[in-house]
């Protein structure tokens, strides 16, 4: 659509001065309007922000102590802590990241380095952004009929695996656009000086692009950091102390869905607490991710 | 330009003895590639082959069937189906406008230094777990909505014919337009961010000749920059749609869960990703239950898939689908 065929479709240039001057007021009118419409959209949207931020502070931070951090989950009344579902929290989103991020990487390399534009490359590409943005819940599904069922029994690693799957995506996503943004120069350099493809792509395109690769890893990290749905069928939650990869893990979005949803208010207050600590470090994680990059997309 | 580095003849013959690394790289890649096509297809085949006896127990009529009664062990979709569309629904048209607000602001108004402030925080909202948007709904938007909204609502609407059913029932806060108003601030910030790149790509030669006819801005937005990213735009927005219909924490908190098609919007109802959070719990494996609640995980995969692979087709011209 070029701009020469929409213009004219604009009010043409009226005869009478009077009529011409009355039509850009009522042009500048509606344009003022529009104008203050947009910016109370985005206030609004600056609200939002603010008033979970606000609600999470409010309810949650007079619930942070120390027991939080030492105590395990209890049974309402018992001042209990959060500290099995926060172990819980690191130890799957750590093994989740450790499983899904080479995958990633190999994924996006593939895409970057050898497959370009071919149709396979064009599949994947096509299935892992189906895969970024496919319910988590089905994820869950997924590794519970994978994984779960044919095991006998919930585990840690279970929902380790279903949140490896979500990390995969994400990575790929912004492994392929780094190593796409490296300059053809550099390649050429290290081929020159008698480098293999391999030694090109670890030694020189990872290495360059190390920044846009950590952002993403750290995107990864922050969104499955905070991920419920697909935990409901794979870790399931437990309430008390266990590590253990091969049985029931707790994890901070499980418990605070479980303690949200209950009739104590102790619990509901933890469950605040850990809300107030999660996206504090979601929040946290994200915006880390985006410092990293900044040097980078200058655009 | 790295066709022409791996097909240049010079390099290869020389360097015969990195040839094993080179062939175990490459392999590893391209399994990496092929593993994330069986990924997808095997999550598809899961949901299906445990979605079979259902499928097979109640025959088409699962899609279309409203029952749902664990004690009769009698099963059927449409009451889900229709309650994810419905909220989905709604949320776009709440979340739209103001997404379009958003990015245009960002875009044509906002002065530079505000740009990148702004812009981050409404990303941030997007960073937010939805398990906080489900207490944040609970907790927050539902006592505004029975105290003040509903009430106001049902009282002035009350006489009006259709009006009056459709935001009729007891004002719980909790319910379908609830549901709708949380999923409408979870995708705010996906359909505003895909929009102010889709905008930015406008050529800055078209935007100026325009303002040098002496349009306004909206005269700008209007005729120059909508026209030239129009498929790009309703691509973001069925983007945001693919979110909202998966959605499952923040819409287990607040729609009220019930098994019935209400015809209000305050009514309570359900969604496939909420039923599906709710009632797995009560699921032994093998059950028939079971097999129903991912035969409803395949509808809603099905559902999602034929949405996002639209959004990517009408993104592609323009953007990178994030």
């Amino acid at each position: 659509m070029s701009a020469t065929t929409t213009t004219t479709a604009l009010p043409g240039p009226a005869k009478n001065p009077v009529v011409s001057r009355a039509l850009g007021r009522r042009r500048h009118r509606l344009n003022r309007l529009i104008e203050a419409l947009c910016v109370i959209a985005t206030i609004i949207g600056i609200l939002l922000l603010a008033s979970i931020l606000l609600t999470l502070i409010w309810r949650g931070a007079g619930g942070l102590s120390i027991a939080v951090f030492t105590q395990t989950t209890r049974p309402p009344g018992s001042n209990g802590g959060l500290l099995n579902a926060i172990v819980g929290t690191l130890i799957q989103t750590g093994i989740g990241t450790l499983i899904g991020t080479p995958i990633g990487l190999m994924v996006g390399t593939y895409l970057a380095e050898y497959g370009r534009n071919s149709p396979m490359a064009n599949a994947v590409r096509f299935v892992s952004d189906v895969l970024l943005s496919a319910p988590s819940i089905l994820i869950g599904l997924f590794i519970y009929q994978i994984c779960v069922e044919p095991f006998g029994g919930f585990s840690g690693i279970a929902g380790c695996l279903a949140l490896a799957v979500i990390v995969i995506p994400i990575v790929v996503r912004t492994t392929e656009d780094m190593l796409r943004l490296i300059a053809p120069s550099l390649r050429e350099a290290a081929v020159a000086l008698g480098a293999p493809k391999w030694k090109v792509i670890v030694l020189v395109c990872y290495r360059a692009a190390k920044d846009g690769i950590v952002t993403g890893i750290l995107l990864a990290v922050a969104r499955i950091a905070g991920e419920t749905a697909p935990l409901l069928f794979t870790s399931l939650g437990n309430l008390n102390w266990s590590i253990s990869l091969a049985r029931p893990m707790a994890s901070l979005p499980v418990t605070i869905y479980q303690y949200a949803g209950s009739a104590f208010d102790d619990w509901v207050q933890l469950a605040w607490v850990g809300a107030l600590l999660i996206t504090v470090g979601v929040l946290a994680t994200n915006i880390l991710a985006r410092v990293a990059l900044r040097g980078r997309r200058t655009s | 330009m790295q066709q022409a580095i791996a097909a240049s003849p010079a390099v290869q013959p020389r360097h015969r003895r990195y040839d094993v690394g080179d062939a175990i790289f490459a392999l590893l890649a391209r399994s990496s590639g092929a593993f994330v096509l069986v990924l997808l297809g095997s999550l598809i085949l899961s949901l299906f082959v445990g979605g079979l006896p259902a499928f097979r127990h109640f025959g088409l009529g699962f899609v279309f069937s409203t029952d749902w009664d664990p004690v009769k062990q009698i099963f059927g979709a449409a009451v889900s189906v229709y309650g994810t569309l419905i909220t989905s629904v709604l949320a776009l048209m709440l979340a739209v406008p103001l997404a379009f607000g958003i990015a245009f602001y960002l875009t044509e108004l906002a002065p530079e230094w505000l740009r990148r402030p702004v812009g981050t925080s409404i990303e941030l909202l997007a960073a937010v777990p939805s398990i906080i948007y489900g207490m944040w709904g609970f907790f927050v938007i539902v006592p505004i909505m029975s105290q003040y909204i509903q009430p106001f609502v049902i009282d002035r609407l009350d006489g009006i014919p259709v009006l009056q059913d459709l935001f009729a029932g007891p004002p719980f806060g909790t319910g379908i337009l609830t549901a709708s108003i949380i999923l409408a601030v979870m995708v705010i910030p996906f359909i505003a961010a895909t929009m102010r790149d889709v905008f930015d790509t406008v050529p800055a030669v078209f935007k100026e000749s325009a303002y040098g006819l002496g349009c306004t801005t909206w005269e700008v937005m209007r005729s120059i920059v909508l026209p030239y990213t129009r498929a790009s735009v309703v691509g973001g927005i069925m983007l945001g749609l693919g979110r909202a219909l998966g959605e499952t924490m923040a819409v287990t908190f607040v729609i009220g869960n019930t098994d019935r098609i209400s015809s209000s919007l305050f009514g309570p109802g359900n969604t496939i990703a909420s039923i599906v959070a709710l009632e797995f719990p009560e699921s032994p494996a093998g059950s028939l239950k079971l097999s129903s609640l991912l035969a409803l995980g395949f509808i809603l995969f099905v559902i999602s898939f034929i949405v996002l692979a639209i959004s990517r087709i009408l993104l592609k011209p323009r953007l990178k689908v994030g």
